[in-house]
Formats: structure tokens, sequence, C-alpha cells
């Protein structure tokens, strides 16, 4: 039973992370192609179609992983997590169902217009499939965040004695107070993402000096679009996101922060430390006093409780690698912002192209948006353990009852092998687009 | 409300059969018959533009049965455990391998994909087709063994195969005689299918040749669904009931025999679109039929100890039902809405469409 739980664990853990490091392209790139397209109606410079069909390009590839990754998640809430589907799915069904109706029909059925399209359409109409594949994306961020937020925070429903979910309040799904911040939070978390992969490909062609034209263009706008967004990131909705998990999983809040013991007088944050299990406490800490009161309470002595006033059952499963992706998340927030401040003062003073050191410092920091993204789910998921929904459904007791764990296993490992493939493919191809750089126009 | 979606979830897992269908069978052609590059162009590009938003009816079609049919969906999907992720990673080899053929120009990079195109489409499918063949055929709920559940009367789990490939076992497994010929019978129609979209949509060289395909594997199948109908008495022999008490859902029977009929006229048809209808029509048929033979079981159980499954003691309670009548009624018009305005747009012969270069 234990090493089925732990398959079925690692199996959805793997799965969903490799599909998450599309989607979050998906989402933020189709803003920025939107906005590339928009310029191009107001100005009619042809610089800035190329440009939004130049990461068109790289989005349909992003976009066919993203699908091909997707479904099997969809489906696997079935094949592994069956007791959970059967017991909850008159809920999560709700939204998941609405995901497919509402965002995955619209982005699909234009983005095929949109990439095929052009000549058959004129521009405004163009600009304007573009636009729904935007909000196609989005919304599919939005029911599949409706979906986690019941996990995180349920309402809305009663459960029967036969221990069945069942929805007896349908618009709490969307009112939800977890739904809102987490859904700002994760959107402009994918607009950073791609903030940086496009500044990361102008650096690239600024420093191989070809198509630098365009290399300017696309670093002007990665560093705009990433400053704006990794502010309001950390704040407010960064912030906003802790006081929620510090009000209704104060659990999890207090083994995300590394709080050990509840300190009378209002709780230090930490900066740095590593969680030593054994000893309940941090090695080599470094941490300021008083200013997480401040932070979630804006009391500067209020008291945060720490980990010693739960008992063993109410804390997440996996302590250090909670606090550890909080952390890591958090800290590399603080280094983006610092980074694109910079180069946004450079920009501003007509340096940017100029400064060698900063042009590769933000080509190479493009895998990092990526692990802050991922980390910051992993705190969400494992904060929310050992409970698949918070407080009433364990993971244990969600599971398949009848697939046995050799079957997990085996698909698992085939679930690398394909994923690898997959993933040298994408690079393969994204290397190619990069390289040949977006066309000029030929007549 | 359960018999509304019911007959929804049927019409959006018929929609993907019919539009993914033709893509499958054009993969299926495509591996068999085309052997020029020019047509391999072609006919990658006739299913390329359009596998994704067909294949979202399959995504839709599996959430709106998670959202109605909880119990079901849990069951079947954790019994059908195996052949479920193979067909995840069918679908996975199938889409990479129309996205992906364009983007080099080699000749063993597009050799590659193709293959990965043209098999796993032909695979795809077989196991749908195996995979209707068991929910007729009815499975072990429970894992009865010696007359006492094994788990949970709601659950199952097969294996790939029993010893016996016998569908009158106690205990089948997922292939055996019947669900391989229902296999076949699905690779047979979607090839037809596929087929006659392949002319409808593009000016390829084989078309002609297409045709004579059609026939010859029409004859195939209407000797196939002689065959079927008598070992479907056979595996179940309530089968019919439901057409006795209720006459009028002979009407879905006779969408199939009409498409049947058709298609032996293709050499004659005046319009290409005559062919792709009459195959729309057996595999919409074909599913309605078998759909009409179970109601209101969805999954039959084998054994005496645990009951079928039906939409009644599968589904989620009234409340979430209603409601999501109202939003599906929106999403269905919403879809509907860009469903005309995507086939408009595209409508036409690929090849002289101007798409420009991606
Ligand atoms: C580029 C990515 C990125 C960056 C730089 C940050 N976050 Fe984040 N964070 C996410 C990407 C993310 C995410 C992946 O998007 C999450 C996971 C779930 C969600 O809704 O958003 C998330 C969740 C998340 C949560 C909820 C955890 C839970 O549900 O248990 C909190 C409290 C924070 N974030 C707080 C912050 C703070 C204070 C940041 C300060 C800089 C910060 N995040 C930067
Ligand atoms: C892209 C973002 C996501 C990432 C990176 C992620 C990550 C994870 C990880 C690492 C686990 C394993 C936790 C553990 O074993 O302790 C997990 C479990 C799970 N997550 Fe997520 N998750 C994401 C989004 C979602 C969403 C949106 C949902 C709901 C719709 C969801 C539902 C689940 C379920 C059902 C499990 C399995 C049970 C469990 O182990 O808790 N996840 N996820
Ligand atoms: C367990 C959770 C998840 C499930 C079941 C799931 C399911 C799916 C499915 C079935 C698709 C393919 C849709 C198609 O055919 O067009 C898809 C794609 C997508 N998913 Fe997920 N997904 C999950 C997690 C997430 C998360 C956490 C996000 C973002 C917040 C997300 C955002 C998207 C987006 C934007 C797409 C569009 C295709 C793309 O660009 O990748 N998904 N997902």
């Amino acid at each position: 039973m234990e090493d089925m739980i732990f398959y079925d664990r690692l199996q959805f853990a793997f799965t969903i992370t490799f599909h998450y490091i599309f989607p979050q392209l998906t989402m933020g790139l189709s803003l920025l192609i939107v906005f590339f397209k928009w310029k191009f109606l107001r100005t009619n410079i042809d610089k800035y179609n190329n440009a939004a069909k130049f990461f068109m390009k790289i989005f349909a590839i992003n976009f066919t992983m993203g699908v091909v990754t997707g479904i099997p998640m969809e489906f696997q809430f079935g094949t592994n997590w069956a007791k959970f589907s059967e017991l909850t799915g008159g809920i999560i069904g709700q939204t998941l169902a609405m995901e497919g109706m509402f965002s995955f029909f619209l982005e699909s059925s234009f983005l095929a217009l949109f990439i095929f399209g052009e000549k058959l359409m004129g521009q405004k109409l163009h600009f304007l499939t573009g636009f729904l594949v935007f909000l196609g994306s989005w919304a599919s961020g939005w029911f599949i965040l409706a979906t986690n937020a019941w996990m995180q925070h349920p309402v809305g429903f009663e459960i029967l004695d036969n221990g069945k979910f069942v929805l007896n309040n349908f618009s709490a799904l969307f009112s939800n107070p977890w739904l809102l911040p987490a859904f700002l939070h994760n959107q402009l978390a994918s607009v950073v993402t791609s903030s940086f992969v496009v500044a990361s490909i102008g650096s690239f062609y600024i420093l191989r000096k070809k198509q630098i034209e365009y290399g300017k263009l696309f670093l002007k706008t990665g560093v705009i679009f990433g400053l704006i967004s990794s502010v309001l990131l950390a704040f407010p909705t960064g912030d906003w996101n802790a006081k929620n998990v510090a009000k209704h999983q104060p659990g999890s809040f207090a083994a995300m922060e590394g709080i050990f013991k509840t300190e009378e007088k209002g709780a230090e944050i930490v900066l740095i430390g590593q969680p030593n299990m054994v000893a309940k406490k941090l090695d080599n800490k470094i941490a300021v006093p008083n200013v997480l009161s401040f932070l979630t309470y804006q009391e500067w002595d209020k008291q945060v409780p720490g980990m010693d006033q739960f008992k063993k059952e109410e804390l997440p499963d996996n302590i250090p690698a909670l606090y550890y992706s909080y952390h890591i998340m958090v800290g590399l927030g603080t280094v983006f912002i610092g980074v694109m401040l910079v180069a946004f003062i450079f920009l501003w003073r007509h340096k940017l192209y100029k400064t060698k050191i900063l042009l590769w410092t933000i080509m190479f920091l493009v895998p990092f948006p990526y692990i802050a993204n991922l980390t910051g789910w992993y705190t969400a998921e494992l904060g929310r353990q050992p409970y698949l929904v918070y407080g009433l459904l364990k993971t244990a007791d969600g599971i398949s009852p009848t697939v046995s764990s050799g079957n997990t296993l085996f698909t698992l490992l085939g679930f690398v092998a394909l994923y690898m493939l997959l993933g040298l493919l994408f690079l393969l191809l994204v290397g190619k687009a990069i390289n040949q750089g977006p066309k000029p126009q030929t007549h | 409300m359960e018999i509304f979606w019911f007959i929804a979830i049927a019409i959006v897992l018929a929609m993907f059969f019919i539009l993914d269908g033709y893509d499958f069978g054009a993969g299926i052609i495509h591996l068999f018959f085309a052997k020029n590059e020019e047509d391999k162009e072609v006919i990658t590009k006739s299913a390329g533009l359009f596998w994704d938003s067909n294949e979202v009816w399959l995504v839709a079609g599996g959430g709106m049965l998670f959202m109605a049919f909880p119990t079901f969906y849990a069951s079947v999907f954790s019994g059908f455990y195996l052949p479920l992720i193979i067909v995840l990673w069918l679908i996975v080899f199938r889409a990479i391998g129309l996205e992906f053929r364009a983007q080099f120009n080699y000749q063993m990079w597009k050799d590659i994909w193709d293959a990965s195109f043209g098999v796993s489409s032909l695979l795809l499918a077989l196991f749908f087709g195996i995979a209707l063949g068991n929910i007729v055929r009815g499975v072990n709920l429970g894992g009865v063994e010696n007359g006492i559940s094994t788990h949970e009367g709601q659950y199952f789990f097969l294996p790939l195969w029993d010893s016996s490939f016998s569908p009158l076992s106690a205990t089948p497994g997922i292939i055996d005689w019947f669900t391989i010929i229902i296999g076949v019978i699905s690779v047979v129609t979607l090839a037809m299918h596929g087929a006659n979209w392949i002319i409808l949509k593009t000016n390829s060289s084989i078309n002609e040749k297409l045709k004579s395909v059609i026939f010859k594997l029409n004859i195939a199948l209407a000797i196939l669904t002689v065959l079927s109908l008598s070992v479907w008495q056979i595996v179940r022999p309530e089968s019919l009931n439901n057409f006795f008490e209720k006459p009028y859902l002979i009407v879905f029977p006779i969408i199939y025999f009409t498409g049947l009929i058709g298609l032996f006229y293709i050499k004659k048809l005046k319009k290409d679109i005559y062919g792709f209808i009459f195959s729309t029509l057996i595999i919409l048929g074909g599913i309605t039929s078998s759909l009409a033979s179970l109601f209101p079981v969805i999954l039959p159980s084998i054994n005496n100890v645990n009951e079928s499954l039906t939409i009644y003691n599968t589904s989620a309670e009234e409340y979430g039902l209603s409601v999501a009548l109202v939003w599906g009624i929106i999403g269905f018009s919403l879809i509907f809405i860009y469903f005309i305005v995507q086939k408009r747009l595209l409508a036409g012969k690929i090849d002289k469409m101007d798409y420009g270069k991606h």
C-alpha cells in the first residue's frame, strides 16, 4: 500500500511538473504576442508583425507540447486517483469540464486560424483571433486554479453518508477566497517566464550580432513586461497568497516559513537557514526579528503559531522540501525584481544594449523563472499534504483501489522515457526557430 | 437529468470519433497508400490543421464524464489502466508526428514522423474499437472470484488478455476475439472515413485509387458487420431487448446501414462530400446503436454478484447536474459558433489554399 501511494504521487508530480513547463509559457507569451500584434495595428511597422509571427512559431511548438502532456493529466485523475475522482467528481468535475468547454475549444479553434489565416482574414480579424487564443489560455488557467483552489480550501459542498462530496453552491466555486489571489499570482508568474524568454532571445541576438534590430525590440519589451510583472508578483499578489495560507492552512504556513517554535513577541522572517528535523530547529539561520508578524498581520508583535502548536497529523509530511521550495521561489522572485530593475535603468539611460554583462545575465537567467514557477507549485501542493482535499480527504484514501504498484511503476517509467524524448525534441525545434530568427517579409 | 447528460456525452464522443476519426483514418491511409512526397505532405496537412481542435472533443468528453458520472469515470479509467495509458502515449506520438514532420527537410526525419503518425493512428483506431467492444461485452465488476467480490463492487481491473481469449470466460481480458472483431471494424471504418476526407480536402494523386480502396473496404465492413452482429448475440444475448421494447431506437441501426449501403456507390457519387457524409453516418450509427442497445447500462457486469453500472447508479447529484445544464448550453452554443467560423474560414481543398508558411 505504502509504495502504491508513493508511485502514484511520484507519477503525478513528474507528469504535472513536465506539463507545467509549457502552459506557463503559453499563457504569458500569448499576452506578448497580442501586444506585438496590437503595436503593428497601431503603427503599421512590419517589425512588430514579424515579431508576433516569430513568437507564434515558438508558441505553436510549445502549445503542442502542452496539449500532449495535458491530456494525460486529465486522464490521470481517473487512472491513478479513482477513489478521489469518485468522491469529488461531482465538484471538481464541474470546473474541469468547464475548462474543456470554455477554454480549450476557444484556444484550439482559433489557434489554427491565427497560425494559418493571416492572409485569409485581414489584419484586424487576425488580431482578434490572437486575442481569443490569449483569452482561451487564461481561461484555462482560471478553471484549473478554481479546481486547485477547491482542493486547497473546499467550499460550497456537503458530505453524504457514503463519503461523497456533493456540490450545493455552484457560485462558491468561483468566489472561493483562495482563487483570485492564486490566479493573479500564477498568471503574473507566467508573464514573468515569458518576459524572460523574450528578453533572453533578444539578448542572444544582440550578443551574436545578427538580427540586432529584433534583438533590441525583444529585449526592451521583455524588460518592461518583466519588471512590471515581477514587482506585482511579490506585492501585492505574493503577499496576499501568504496571508491566505496563514489564515486557512496555519500548519503549512509555519512549515513554509520554517518556524519551529512559536515566539511570544512576534515572529522573525527567515532569509537563510536549513531545517533540521531532528533537533527541530533551523541550522545556520539568518533572520530578521518581527518582520513576519508585520508582513502577515501588520502588527510587529502579533504571535504566529509555530510548528510546535500543531499535532503531527496537521503538518505537511515533507517539511524540508516545502520549506526549500518556498524559499527558492521567494528568493528567485527577489532576484528577478533586482535584475529587471537594473536592466530597466540601463535601458532608460540607453546603455542596456552595450552592457555585455547584463546581456549575458539576462540570457542565462531564462531557466530560473521556470524553477520559480515549479517550486511555487511545490509549495502549494506539498503544503496541502497529507490531504488531497484540505482537512477532509487524505491523499492515501484517494488512490485507485485496483491498480497495482507494479503497473504504476511501469507507466511512470514509460512517461519518463517518453517525456525525455519530448524534451529533447522541444529543445531542438525551439533552438532551430530561435537560430533562424524572425524573417523579414518577402514581398 | 442523467439522460440529458448521457445524450450530451454521447454526442460529444460521437463528434470526437467523426472529427478526429477522419484524421485517424488519414493516418491509416497515409501509412499504406501515400507513396510520393507531395501526397504525404497534403495528407499530413489535411489532418495536421485540425487534429488539435478535433482532439478537444475527447478532452471535453472526458471532463463531462468526470463531472456527470464520476463513479463510472473512476471505475473505467482505473479498470482499463494499462490500455488507457498506452492510448495516451499513442496520442502523443501521433500529435508530434503531425506537428514535427514539416520542421526539417530531411527524408529520414520525415520518414520517422510519417511512421509515428501512421502507426499510432492505426493502433489508436484499433484500441478505440477494442474499448467499445469491452464496454458492450461487460467486465467482471468487483473482481468476483468464486462468488465473492475482491474489492468494491463498482471497481474492476482487466489484464490485457486472458489465456482463453474468449469473451465468454468468467474473467475476460481486454483483448479477446470479440473485442478484436470490433477493433478491426473500427480500423476499417475509420480508414474509409479518412479516405473520404482526403478525397474531399485534397487534390492528391491517389484520390481516384482511394475510391476503389473505399469500395473494397466497404465490402469487408459489410462482412464484418454481419459477423459481429451474429457473435454479439452469443456474447450478450439481451442486446436486442431494447430495440424490441422501444422500436423507435431502430433509427440508429438504420443510420448505420444507410451509410454502409451509400458507400457502395462511392464511384458514382457526384460530390466528394457525399462520401464523407456516408462514412460519417456509419460512425454515428455504429456508436449510437451500441449505446442504445445498452441503455441505461453503461458498463455491464458479467457476474451476478455486482450490479451493472448504469447512468443512475454512477451519476453525480441532481443539483450539480442541473447547474451544469445551464453552463453546458452556453458552452455548446459557443462551440458551435467556433466550429462554424473555423470550418468556413478554412474551407476548400488544402493544396489550393494559401496558408503562408509557418
Ligand atoms: C515566477 C514565479 C514566481 C515567483 C517569482 C514568486 N511566485 Fe509565489 N507562486 C508561484 C510563482 C512565483 C506559482 C507557481 O505561480 C504559485 C503556485 C500556486 C499558485 O497559485 O501560484 C505560487 C504560490 C505562492 C504562494 C501560495 C503557496 C500555497 O498555496 O501554499 C505564496 C504564499 C507565494 N507564492 C508567495 C510568493 C512571494 C511572497 C513571492 C515573493 C517574491 C513569490 N511568491 C514569488
Ligand atoms: C503546474 C502546477 C502544479 C504542480 C507543479 C504540482 C505539483 C504537484 C506535486 C509535486 C505533487 C506531489 C505532492 C506530493 O507527493 O507530496 C502533486 C500532487 C497532486 N496535485 Fe498538483 N501540482 C500542480 C497543479 C495541480 C492542479 C492544478 C491540481 C488540481 C487540479 C493538482 C492536483 C494534484 C493532485 C490530485 C495530486 C495528487 C495527490 C497528492 O500527492 O497530493 N495539482 N502536485
Ligand atoms: C492536474 C492539473 C491539470 C490538468 C488535468 C490539465 C489538463 C490539460 C489538458 C487536457 C490540456 C490539453 C488541452 C487541449 O487539448 O487543448 C492542457 C493544456 C493546458 N493547460 Fe493544463 N492541466 C493541468 C494543470 C495545468 C495548470 C496548473 C495550468 C496553469 C495554471 C494549466 C494550463 C494549461 C494551458 C494554458 C493549456 C493550453 C495548452 C498549452 O499551452 O499547454 N494546466 N491541460
